[in-house]
């Protein structure tokens, strides 16, 4: 059946992943930039990170027929020094025109600092200022209810259009919080922390099927990114039909992407 | 939801069944290690009272998730590490 993959970091994985995933149906795939599970020693290494973002990866996805996007920022991981993230940032313009550049993200925090925050209210203004959405990552584990609802205070004194905004790794503390103040919800379906298929799902049965994505967010860790495939014939199993289960594989994550100007189908 | 509790148990009860013996299985592992075992340990044991009885207007999930989580609402001042623990850090 096909999907889209809202989130993946396929400079972490293998060409036999992408083949992988053409086979199960994925004809789009999104990629934040993020960390790279190490920190970054210069600008520049952003610069080239960019580069293969924009112009590498999309040729490795074109090979196996999937159309390849992505978001653009410095990750919260490494915005802790703030002054360094905004050099970075101050590259990301150049790469914004690129067509397959979808809007500013992954950003968000990570362990609900100062700088943090002071770096993701700037991505959030840059974001404004080119009219472009937004991609947030929410912390891991223990960090992530302060963080989420640190994230969603910023975002209403910025006043930017919750439609536009899809705030990601959610879990059942935090979807609701999310959904109230009108953003959108990614759920990321991880072996470890995170979300099971089954827990997903169960999400969708409690707070429903509108503005809620589901993403493998495959990466450098354990990770598996054929999740979202997995989870939908764990719909399937659960006995929603296949119209629900392509509402939320498909037509959801293409409804989101369909408001940044560079995404087509 | 289509899916009757029969369906749930049908699906999903020999997984939870096997998890449900991991969790004694590393509880007992821990008892029978030597050494001490830090701040984790009670906050697991308390998670766990949080599933068997979550107050009122959550669920159990909730319940779990709130009882491992930072409930403080300031930023920090600075980033001490970039992982997580799975749980607040209590020295």
């Amino acid at each position: 059946m096909k999907y889209i993959e809202p989130h993946g970091h396929m400079v972490s994985r293998t060409t036999d992943d992408y083949q992988k995933i053409a086979q199960a149906g994925c004809e789009i795939l999104c990629e934040p930039a993020f960390w790279a599970g190490f920190d970054r020693t210069s600008p520049e290494g952003f610069y080239d990170y960019y580069c293969q973002l924009t112009e590498y990866e999309p040729k490795r996805a074109a090979k196996f027929g999937i159309q390849h996007y992505t978001w653009l920022c410095i990750n919260p991981k490494e915005a802790e020094d703030a002054e360094f993230a905004r050099e970075v940032m101050q590259i990301i313009p150049d790469f914004l025109d690129k067509p397959n550049v979808l809007g500013i993200g992954e950003i968000g925090l990570n362990k609900n600092t100062k700088n943090e925050l002071a770096i993701f209210e700037e991505h959030v203004e840059l974001a404004k200022k080119y009219d472009l959405p937004i991609l947030i990552h929410t912390p891991h584990l223990e960090d992530k209810l302060k963080g989420t609802r640190l994230i969603l205070d910023a975002l209403k004194n910025a006043q930017v259009d919750p439609a536009r905004v899809v705030i990601d790794h959610v879990e059942e503390h935090t979807i609701q919080s999310v959904l109230n103040a009108g953003f959108w919800a990614g759920m990321t379906l991880y072996p470890e922390s995170k979300c099971s298929g089954a827990r997903a799902i169960d999400m969708l049965e409690m707070y429903g099927m509108e503005q809620v994505w589901m993403n493998s967010a495959c990466d450098w860790g354990i990770s598996d990114p054929l999740a979202v495939i997995k989870c939908a014939l764990e719909m399937k199993q659960r006995q929603y039909n296949a119209q629900m289960v392509e509402k939320v594989i498909y037509e959801n994550p293409k409804d989101f992407l369909q408001q940044c100007p560079n995404f087509s189908i | 939801m289509k899916a009757t509790k029969q369906d749930i148990q049908n699906l999903y009860f020999m997984d939870s069944r096997h998890k449900l013996l991991d969790i004694a299985a590393f509880l007992d592992r821990l008892d029978r290690h030597n050494g001490e075992a830090d701040f984790r340990h009670p906050a697991f044991m308390k998670a766990l009272e949080a599933m068997q009885s979550p107050p009122k207007g959550i669920t159990r999930t909730q319940a779990v998730h709130h009882s491992l989580s930072d409930h403080s609402d300031e930023p920090i001042e600075k980033a001490t590490m970039q992982s997580a623990y799975g749980a607040v850090y209590e020295s």
